[in-house]
Parts: C-alpha cells; structure tokens; sequence
C-alpha cells in the first residue's frame, strides 16, 4: 500500500528537560498512516511525555518534532471529571466535535458501550470510562491517534476486545496510531514498530527483532520477554460489554 | 417606561443575571470562585480610579480587572507560590490601594457602602444600556468560543492535542470575567458579585443532569433572585446586593431537596 508512507509525525533526537532532570532524552521516531508504534518501558520511562511531545502539548527542548497533520485524537493516561460538571456520555463524545446522535451511537457501537449514551460520566466504571474516550477518539475519524494505555481497568476480555478495535481503527480509517501500552502480548502480536524506552530509546525496531534484543530481555526479563504468543481461548458463547451472554 | 428607578433596577438587574448564569457556570466547573472574588476586589480600586478621573465606572472597572488577570499570569511566571497566595496578595493590595485612595478623595460625594453592597436607586438609563449591550456582546463571544472553552475545562491536554487553542480563549474568558464584573458592580455591590455568579450556577447543579441545563437553569435561578432580590429590598429598605444573594442562597438551599428526595427513593 503506497499510502503507507504518509509520514504523519517525526520526532528527531528529542528530548524533554524538567527542572532538576531530563524527563526523556533521544528519541527519535515516525509514525506513518496505517501504522501501529508502540511505546513501551517502565513507570517514568517517558512513554507519556514522548507522547505529549507528538501532541505538541510539550515543547522539545532539544531535537525537533514535526507533524504533517491536524487531524488528531487523543486518549490521555488519566482524566478526572468534577462532579460539579454534569457531564453525560453523549456531552462527552461532542467535546471536540460536532456530531449528530446517529454517529455519536455508531462511534459507541463500536467500542460496544451504545447502551451508555444517556449515562453521567461519573457513573461509569473504569473499564467503561476507557471504551467511552476510545469511542470519543474514533469519532474523530483521525489521521493521527495517540493512545496513552488505552485499556487500562478494562476486564480480560474487554481488553482483548478493544486491543482489535484498535487494530481495526487503524486498517478501517488507515490512521497512524501511537500507542502506549504495558501488554506484551498485544504489543508484539498486532503492532509494527516497538520503541522501548527508559529514559531513552533502548531498543526500537519491528517487534520480531525487538524480542531478541538484549536491552528489551534485560528491561523485561527473560520470563515476561518471551511470553509471546497472543493467548486466545476457545469460547462457545460471547459476551457483550455489560456480561450478558449472547451468541 | 424605565421613568420608575425600581423598573430600571429591575431590567439591569435581570440582564445580569442572565450574563452571570453561564460565566458563574464555567467559574465553578474551573474552581475559579477565589479568581472572581480577586477582580471583584481590584474592582474598588477601579471605582476610586473612575471617580478620581471622571472616567465610566464599568470601563475603568473592566481595565482594571484585565490588568489584574494579566499581573496574574506574569506572577505565576515569575514565582512558585500557590495559585491561591498570589490572588490573596492581589486582592487584598488592591483593596487596600482603593481604600487609601479614596481617603484622598474627600472631597468628592461618596457612597462606599452603596460600592461595597450595591446601589439600586443609582441605576440610571445609562446603566441599563451598558449592561445590555455589554452583555449581549459578552454572551455572542461566550457562544463563539463555549466549545473550546469547555472542551478546556473538562481537560486542558485533550483540548490542546485535539487543536481547540484552549490558552487562547482562557485568556478571552478571563476577559469576559472581568466584563460582567464591571457591568454588575452598581447592581451588587464588590463584595458580593461573586456570589451572584457562582450561587445561582450551584443551585443549577443540583438538579440538573448536562451542561446545558445547567446553564439555562443557573440563568433561571440567577433571574429568580434578582427579581425577587429587589422586590424585598424595596419592601424592608435593605440593600439591593445582599438581599438579591440571600434570595439566591434560599433557592440554593432549596435546590438540595430534590438531592435528598432522590437519596432516600433509592434506598
């Protein structure tokens, strides 16, 4: 696929200085269209503020960062609404975008949470919370997505769930998907460039190389690393997003 | 038809009720409250300064409450004290400048209190033009800019990445802020503008369940208190601010009921 080579951000040797250290230093990537990037690392490796940087929300203080589109979406790490806003899902889903009920209920539908559309944010569980702002980002119909642990408090299933919503959004509308993401399993089975980081890049490259890379197996350890295969279970029935059974 | 100083009271008054309604709405969703409290203060020295030159009260007002945002912004560059120390320092200094200035102004016929709590027999013609006009100029660029605006207040980082220029037009809310306060000083009184913005918004809160309504209901209930405000300060001879507010803090209490209603249907 040609498009393939849209090139959507770049980041050139960057680096992020808050007083008294560098938050992040040295990170180069790019991030086409119908490509996946996955920042992995420990906590306070600098996964968000690589991509707080790509978001223009950080300046770089060193290197450069260059983006080649406006269209973007984002799902920040963490997001805490007052209880002084009433705030509904379907509020929510218009926060940046005007949008009729039919797409806000498709863009739901999607992340398989339609049924929430009346309901107050605050009422929401974690897990519902994180389907509500993927289904926000994918309204957007962006060119560029930047997910920041995406799926963090959804449930197993949930999770390999919207881990394939994800990797559908990005075939559907062919957009370029930054990812920060602590599941190994999905990390290295759906995406195609990995950026390890700890501070700096410790090792980047396709998720195939990476997994023998002797920085990731140090990072990881020698158990987690190879923990490789995408566990997937035989089920006679499915389950919708609120447990009910159908099939 | 505004011959009556209590019909003219009453036609500016509602006119600000309907500005404070969404300004008093996105001053509590942003924790703003104090931020309000602090230009209503620096508005006594605007008052002192429009007396002292002959200028209009509600421009020199405004003026100084837009300086007063933009001292904020550069103290916050300049030093680490908590948001909350530096609208202290700024608050209480310039109250305390307007005093002292007035103190030179002896001169000149007076009414501190009717400055402090809000005058509604000085409400002249002019004002009502201002505060209509003005507020209808406020409410067109509140409409323009609500979407940025709000996107910004349920989160700064999503608004900024998603391309909604949320520093821009925080910068115009803070000037808006400053407006209504300028154009509500006659009405309410310096020390208790805020009030009229955030009680009203408050009341709202409690019943009602999205952003929109909560507005409409806020520019209700704010309505509400002013006209019911004025009538008993026009029955007992008090002040128009104060009466208007603890009219206001009345519908806010009973604005709770429905809460508890609701509480004990659940259980």
């Amino acid at each position: 696929m040609s498009s393939k080579n849209n090139l959507l951000v770049n980041l050139e040797n960057a680096g992020v200085y808050k007083s008294p250290k560098w938050l992040i230093r040295g990170v180069s990537l790019e991030v086409k269209s119908g490509q996946i990037v996955t920042l992995i690392g420990p906590n306070g490796s600098g996964k968000t503020t690589t991509a707080k940087m790509v978001l223009s929300i950080l300046e770089p203080d060193e290197g450069s960062m260059k983006r080649y589109t406006d269209k973007i979406a984002y799902v920040p790490q963490k997001i805490n609404i007052d209880w002084t806003m009433p705030l509904r899902v379907v509020d929510f889903m218009r926060l940046t975008n005007y949008l009729s009920d039919n797409e806000v209920i498709e863009s739901l539908n999607q992340t398989g949470v339609e049924n929430l559309f009346n309901e107050q944010i605050h009422g929401l569980s974690g897990g519902e919370f994180q389907r509500v702002l993927l289904a926000r980002a994918i309204a957007k119909k962006p060119e560029l997505l930047v997910l920041d642990e995406p799926v963090q408090g959804v449930d197993f299933n949930g999770e390999i769930d919207l881990y394939n919503i994800i990797k559908n959004i990005s075939t559907n509308l062919n957009c370029g998907i930054l990812l920060v993401s602590h599941d190994l399993h999905f990390v290295m089975s759906a995406t195609d460039h990995v950026v390890c980081l700890n501070g700096h890049i410790c090792c980047s490259g396709k998720p195939s190389a990476i997994i023998k890379d002797k920085a990731y197996i140090e990072l990881f350890g020698e158990h987690r690393s190879k923990t490789l295969t995408y566990y997937q279970h035989d089920h006679d029935h499915t389950h919708n997003s609120d447990g009910s059974v159908s099939n | 038809m505004f011959d009556d100083f209590f019909t003219r009271a009453l036609v500016t008054g509602i006119g600000i009720a309907i500005i404070t309604g969404p300004l008093g709405c996105l001053v509590i969703w942003r924790r703003l409250s104090y931020f309000g409290d602090t230009l209503a203060h620096s508005a006594l020295l605007g008052v002192t300064l429009a007396y002292a030159f002959s200028l209009n009260i509600a421009f020199s007002v405004f003026v100084i409450s837009a300086v007063i945002a933009l001292l904020l912004l550069n103290l916050q560059k300049r030093t680490r004290l908590a948001g909350d120390s530096l609208l202290g320092l700024l608050a209480h200094s310039t109250l305390a400048i307007g005093l002292v200035l007035i103190g030179f102004l002896s001169s000149i016929r007076f009414d501190i209190m009717g400055l402090l709590f809000g005058d509604i027999l000085s409400v002249t013609v002019e004002d009502i033009a201002l505060v209509w006009i003005g507020g209808f100029i406020i409410l067109v660029i509140l409409y323009f800019i609500w979407k940025s605006l709000f996107s910004a207040t349920v989160n700064f980082d999503l608004a900024f990445a998603e391309g909604m220029q949320p520093n821009v037009y925080n910068m115009i809310f803070t000037l808006l802020l400053a407006g209504v306060i300028a154009l509500s000083i006659k009405m309410i009184g310096t020390l208790l503008i805020t009030g009229l913005l955030i009680i009203p918004a408050a009341a709202s809160r409690n019943i009602t369940n999205n952003p929109k309504q909560m507005v409409f209901v806020a520019i209700l209930i704010g309505i509400l208190s002013v006209t019911i405000g004025l009538f008993t300060s026009l029955e007992l001879n008090t002040s128009s601010g104060p009466s208007i507010i603890v009219i206001a803090i009345i519908l806010f209490i009973i604005s709770l009921i429905p809460l508890e209603l609701r509480g004990k249907l659940q259980k």
